[in-house]
């Protein structure tokens, strides 16, 4: 089994913390890390060849999509911004090409959200698990 | 009623005396609700360690501290005012999200604990890297209630039909004031709570109306939009883009600037940041996104409806003679669809609304002061808690004071576009620092520092020489005219040179990057790897 307490939390003066203030949460305690105790191999879990391949797959999606929506946007607005008679184009009433692509925002805002839970819980997760446990048993 | 004589309230013959006693009671009750709902928990601390909301409920939580006034009054407005031109900030604001989804909030629950500074100062050096970001907390969070306490001011006015200015002003005043008092007496506890029993009542009433003005124009939106344009002065030119925004080469460009603030800046609001902590890990931070983005999509289609119908049923001359002018477009068309009890509905709805926004942001500004730059860098790490806590009761006051008096000054603004300025304050000081010391190895201090300075500090300076200062009619100080940068939101200068300027420092400066600090931070934003719900 691996160790179950957490190592002690430091405070700012790099004390144990053990009181927190009803009013504002606790906010003194947020020095995140636990600099010099002896946590996890961050270099050798970094330089894994399991870890560089999840990176590589996840930063590649993300950023993949962020210059999808990104490129989707910046042409919307463009048109609208430049192409107003375009945009007022009647397509049936007054419902007009710029509502259904404004519209069309919303759609692909949707489909890039659902795309990602769906690549994340089968792509992402199930590996972040296998390195926990990698690291967990290495910590033995 | 849409007639109506110029000196007669917009509310035609209810009486001020009966709307504001429909909206007090609603509020008291809400309020009455929101106390039990968070005296029931005992983990109601905004900044409880290891959150333990669920993702939806969590999502619920994160629309509700996003859906501020500006979203529901400012976009309504604009929409009914300006047509086409309004619909961007619903597009704008919704966009926004994937940016949290694909990029920020897994890494962001991963890496910090509390705040924002925590995950910029992570491998930086501490104290100048959290004050700078308590800094730009503090101008984004005044910037951002200045909206709120004008949004907040113009419903009461609407509500008691006050007209002139200094009556607006005294309005604005006291309940600044009583929102202050509420967030610094018990508020502060259980935002949470407040944040989601807020959403689900303005989701629910917003798609209520929605349903209702379907229903009145046949289910065929068309019929709608064509009796907007009829009772716009600008008629038909309000359906496609440009009413606005069209006029020439200068307010084209100044719509592109507004678009770029909105989608970036959402991922650079300290208040939103936070929420990311408030759940266990960081997939409950990923399906929070999730549930915000679909809730928000659902509410952004619906204030396209509601836009159209105030301007087709309540018309858009009686929206501008009202008090609060766009701001009131909202609460005008439920007093014309439901009388006195719809129109206090929405009012205390909007009320609510922004109170659960203030205590939000309140909080996060004066506990990232008092922490992160009053013990750090005052105090040098020696900071007793009582005078921590002191100092952040005394932001608090500082911050809803300044809120108040820039309340009073950009009365009449519409608060969607106030917020698109906090937006760009937002997408400029904290976007590119927290996207290079996730993503870039050679990220250092001095690129940190240079990112966030030179972004806060080109964007305030624009915002200070731009046309929402001074020169044009409607300015803050109307009678001089100091203004020489054209675009009266900065967005399109100032966050490209947030990027340069993070880019530049790093460069200038030789304190190499630690590779262990890169690889920690790598490893632990994508894995949770040490992080404090991971024990290994």
């Amino acid at each position: 089994m691996s160790n179950t307490t957490p190592p002690p939390l430091r405070t700012r003066h790099g004390q144990r913390s053990d009181k927190t203030h009803a009013s504002f949460g606790g906010i003194d305690k947020s020095a995140a890390r636990n600099v010099g105790s002896t946590g996890p191999d961050f270099v050798g879990i970094a330089r894994s060849a399991e870890f560089s391949e999840l990176r590589s797959r996840t930063k590649w999606f993300a950023l993949s999509m962020t210059a999808l929506f990104l490129a989707l946007y910046a042409g919307y607005v463009l048109l609208a911004a430049y192409a107003p008679d375009f945009m007022g184009e009647p397509v049936f009433g007054h419902v007009n090409v710029g509502l259904l692509l404004g519209i069309g925002q919303f759609v692909s805002t949707l489909l890039i959200t659902t795309l990602y839970v769906r690549f994340a819980a089968r792509r992402i997760d199930p590996e972040v698990d296998r390195i926990r446990d990698t690291a967990a048993g290495g910590q033995q | 009623m849409i007639t109506l004589a110029q000196e007669g309230s917009p509310l035609g013959d209810s009486s001020p005396a009966v709307n504001i006693t429909v909206f007090a009671a609603l509020i008291v009750l809400t309020l009455f609700v929101t106390y039990r709902a968070s005296s029931r928990s005992d983990t109601s601390d905004y900044f409880a360690a290891g959150g333990t909301f669920s993702g939806a409920q969590n999502g619920i939580a994160l629309s509700g501290d996003f859906l501020s006034a500006a979203s529901f009054l400012g976009i309504a407005g604009a929409i009914a005012v300006h047509g086409y031109d309004g619909f961007l900030y619903s597009i704008g604001f919704l966009v926004a999200w994937l940016v949290n989804l694909l990029l920020v909030a897994e890494r962001l629950r991963n890496t910090g604990r509390f705040t924002m500074g925590d995950v910029l100062s992570f491998r930086m050096r501490q104290r100048p890297v959290r004050a700078a970001a308590a800094i730009s907390t503090l101008f984004i969070t005044i910037v951002y209630m200045i909206a709120q306490m004008a949004g907040a001011g113009d419903i009461v006015a609407l509500l008691l039909n006050v007209r002139s200015s200094s009556g607006q002003a005294l309005v604005i005043t006291v309940v600044g004031v009583v929102m202050v008092l509420y967030v610094l007496i018990g508020g502060m506890k259980g935002t949470t709570w407040v944040q989601i029993i807020k959403a689900a009542m303005l989701l629910l009433s917003v798609s209520l109306i929605t349903l209702f003005l379907l229903g009145k124009f046949g289910f065929n939106l068309s019929t709608l939009m064509e009796r907007a344009a009829d009772n716009n002065p600008l008629g038909e030119r309000v359906l496609a883009p440009g009413a606005q925004y069209g006029e020439n080469a200068v307010t084209k460009l100044d719509f592109i600037s507004l678009s770029m603030a909105l989608v970036f800046g959402v991922a650079g609001l300290p208040h939103v940041l936070m929420r990311f902590y408030t759940v266990p890990n960081s997939r409950e931070a990923r399906r929070s996104v999730v549930w915000a983005t679909w809730l928000m999509s659902g509410f952004y289609l619906c204030t396209l409806v509601i836009g159209f119908g105030a301007a087709a049923l309540v018309g858009v001359e009686t929206i501008r003679n009202a008090p609060g002018e766009e701001n009131s477009a909202a609460a005008l068309l439920a007093h014309e669809i439901g009388g006195t009890v719809l129109l206090g509905v929405i009012s205390a709805v909007a009320f609510a609304t922004i109170l659960a926004v203030v205590a939000g942001l309140t909080l996060t500004a004066s506990a990232s002061f008092a922490h992160d730059f009053y013990a750090n860098v005052v105090r040098g790490g020696r900071a007793d808690p009582e005078s921590e806590v002191r100092v952040a009761r005394i932001t608090a006051l500082v911050i809803g004071g300044v809120a108040i008096i820039g309340g009073i000054l950009v009365n009449g603004q519409n608060i969607a576009f106030l917020v698109g300025l906090a937006f760009a304050i937002a997408a400029s000081a904290n976007l590119s620092t927290l996207l290079f010391t996730l993503f870039w190895k050679r990220f250092n201090t001095t690129g940190t520092l240079w990112g966030m300075y030179g972004g806060l500090g080109s964007c305030l300076l624009l915002m200070l020489f731009s046309p929402v200062v001074s020169g044009e009619p409607d300015s803050i100080a109307p009678s001089v005219d100091f203004s020489f940068f054209p675009l009266s939101n900065p967005g399109l200068v100032s966050i490209p040179i947030s990027f340069l300027c993070g880019i530049i420092g790093t460069f200038l400066h030789r304190d190499s990057a630690d590779r262990k600090d890169f690889a920690e931070i790598e490893v632990r934003s994508l894995t949770g790897i040490g992080s404090r719900d991971v024990v290994l």
